[in-house]
């Protein structure tokens, strides 16, 4: 092998002064939301209680686990518009299936799921393969999806869920909501695949430099194919517990959620340009946006300023981000 | 050892490579020289398989490898080190060297598509250590590196799995002069391993010292096939504006 330069050292132990890659975590996230948590509890004494905190959760869910999808796909350099859509069409799916066709309840799970998946899948296809560009592409399934769930339906919300399926988004085993659980656990295992798989390693990968991803042998059109349908998934799951927590399939429900979730990933540290992401910083994004919502609610103030306030975290946490970065070069 | 039998390439209507011929032998070194746009780097993506080959035939120890894609002509044998050095600047070392070949964990003969980061390391720093570059860490993102030790990482990566054949897209143009004479030495020792090299460089000085033919490119054709004892730079620098 070649040693071709005289006395190096070679590679030495981690030194203290290089930034290490792993746990690309941002804390500035974290004590946002420790100081906006110090800052409810001390205004309101309700804040600070186990009713009201797995509120929080129950109310962070929905917006989160489309968070978890848009980790992914923010990470990987693209952008998906379409899951609030999405949404809407896999919740009125899960609700057809259970309730006007009489199926089996827990049909509606994998037909929520495998509908969001298909939407998905279509956004990654015309993505990869037309080349056209992931705003163009997800922007069109968001109008398309929200029609299809509007002409299945008549534009009337479907009603008369069978018992076991409204569980699914109003039980509470152990004083948890389900859809809090389901939020929890999809987030380990997808940190799990973001971390930890070759998977998770080369979407951050193709969101740094497709180029290279792709002479490096990267499979990219079908990772980003894969990419897309993981998200679609996740906006169906949050269209089935939207759909079993309001017992009604409602083809206007996630209506401009594809924002939310968009700002809980870049709140919780995805680079908006891709290549990194983590999924506790997503969990944490969506916390401050549940925590924001809930202390607001909880002050009496006004709804409307909490799309100001949200508006005002998103746009300063992208902000803070471009300084801190300014600040390493 | 890799053999290209004329290749043509044709993007729309625009002719880039009009029927390349040359093959480069083991522990050979082939410099392609040619001015911008003479086709260089179109040819080298070419036989990584980033491009396909509008006609011709790329072959590998006498297999055909056109239209195989880039991971499995990887795998094969054949890796580049790019003018970019296409590196994840936002990865750390280890992940760099092994992008696209992440060793995984097996269970039960099954492949379960989860890294094995300490393999990963381990092998990482032995190839650093191997190589004798500078860096401070495994664990440092790339982005973080000088352009010299970026190209460590680069070399290191084409390096890593026993390539049989190297290519090297102006591997020296971003480099200080120390720098300079490590890749040239680096050159002479794959050549010294049997490992098939060919070298895009607009140095003459660097080509005449590691090279031991020159393939010159013009308009998509190879207008001179020389060994590097038997021409003169003049030769060469006319072979590349044209003027014979």
């Amino acid at each position: 092998m070649p040693n071709t330069e005289a006395a190096s050292s070679g590679a030495s132990p981690a030194s203290a002064a290089v930034p290490r890659n792993k746990g690309a975590l941002r804390v500035e996230s974290l004590i946002v939301l420790a100081i906006l948590v110090a800052v409810m509890a001390f205004a309101s004494p309700y804040f600070f209680t186990v009713p009201n905190i797995l509120n929080v959760v129950l109310a962070t869910s929905t917006i989160g686990i489309l968070a978890l999808g848009a980790t992914f796909v923010i990470g990987s350099a693209g952008i998906d518009l379409s899951v609030g859509s999405i949404l809407a069409f896999a919740g009125v799916i899960g609700a057809l299936v259970a309730s006007t066709l009489g199926l089996p309840w827990w049909l509606a799970i994998p037909a929520a799921v495998l509908a969001g998946a298909f939407a998905g899948w279509i956004n990654g296809l015309v993505i990869t393969y037309g080349n056209v560009p992931a705003f163009v592409v997800t922007l069109g399934m968001m109008g398309v999806a929200r029609g299809v769930a509007l002409l299945i339906t008549d534009g009337q919300a479907i009603y008369g869920l069978p018992a076991p399926l409204i569980w699914l988004g109003q039980g509470r085993p152990f004083g948890i909501p389900v859809p809090a659980l389901v939020f929890i656990v999809v987030a380990i295992i997808l940190h799990f695949v973001l971390s930890y798989t070759r998977f998770g390693r080369h979407t951050l990968i193709i969101g740094d430099n497709e180029r290279g991803a792709r002479a490096m042998g990267v499979p990219v059109r079908s990772l980003r194919i894969k990419i897309y349908i993981l998200s679609g998934m996740m906006a169906g799951l949050a269209g089935l517990l939207t759909t079993a927590r309001v017992n009604a399939g409602d083809p206007t429900a996630g209506m401009t959620f594809e924002l939310s979730a968009i700002t809980a990933a870049i709140i919780g540290g995805t680079n908006l340009f891709g290549g990194r992401a983590t999924i506790l910083g997503t969990v944490i994004g969506a916390l401050i946006m549940g925590v924001l919502q809930n202390g607001l609610n909880l002050l009496a103030i006004p709804s409307f300023w909490q799309q100001i306030s949200i508006g005002v975290v998103l746009v300063a946490a992208v902000w803070l981000d471009q300084f801190a970065k300014r600040g390493r070069e | 050892m890799l053999q290209i039998n004329d290749i043509k390439k044709n993007f729309g209507p625009i002719e880039v490579l009009r029927g390349v011929t040359f093959s480069v032998d083991a522990g050979e070194c082939i410099a392609v020289v040619g001015d911008n746009g003479a086709g260089k780097s179109t040819l080298m993506k070419i036989i990584t398989g980033v491009y396909k080959a509008s006609d011709g035939a790329v072959m590998l120890a006498d297999k055909e490898i056109t239209g195989t894609e880039p991971g499995e002509i990887r795998e094969l044998g054949v890796e580049m080190i790019y003018q970019n050095l296409e590196l994840a600047s936002q990865q750390d070392v280890t992940a760099n060297i092994f992008l696209g070949r992440e060793p995984t964990m097996r269970f039960m003969g099954w492949d379960t598509g989860v890294i094995d980061f300490k393999s990963a390391r381990t092998q990482a720093q032995e190839m650093i250590r191997q190589l004798g570059a500078r860096l401070p860490s495994v664990d440092i993102q790339v982005g973080n590196l000088s352009g010299g030790q970026q190209q460590s990482v680069a070399i290191a990566r084409a390096l890593t799995f026993s390539p049989k054949v190297v290519i090297m897209d102006e591997p020296t143009a971003a480099l200080a002069v120390r720098e300079i004479q490590h890749v040239l030495d680096l050159i002479k020792e794959l050549k010294s391993r049997g490992i098939a090299v060919i070298l895009i460089s607009h140095r003459l000085t660097d080509v005449f010292e590691v090279a031991d033919r020159i393939v010159a490119l013009r308009q998509g054709v190879v207008i001179a096939d020389e060994r590097t004892g038997e021409t003169t730079m003049q030769d060469v620098v006319a072979h590349i504006v044209g003027a014979h």
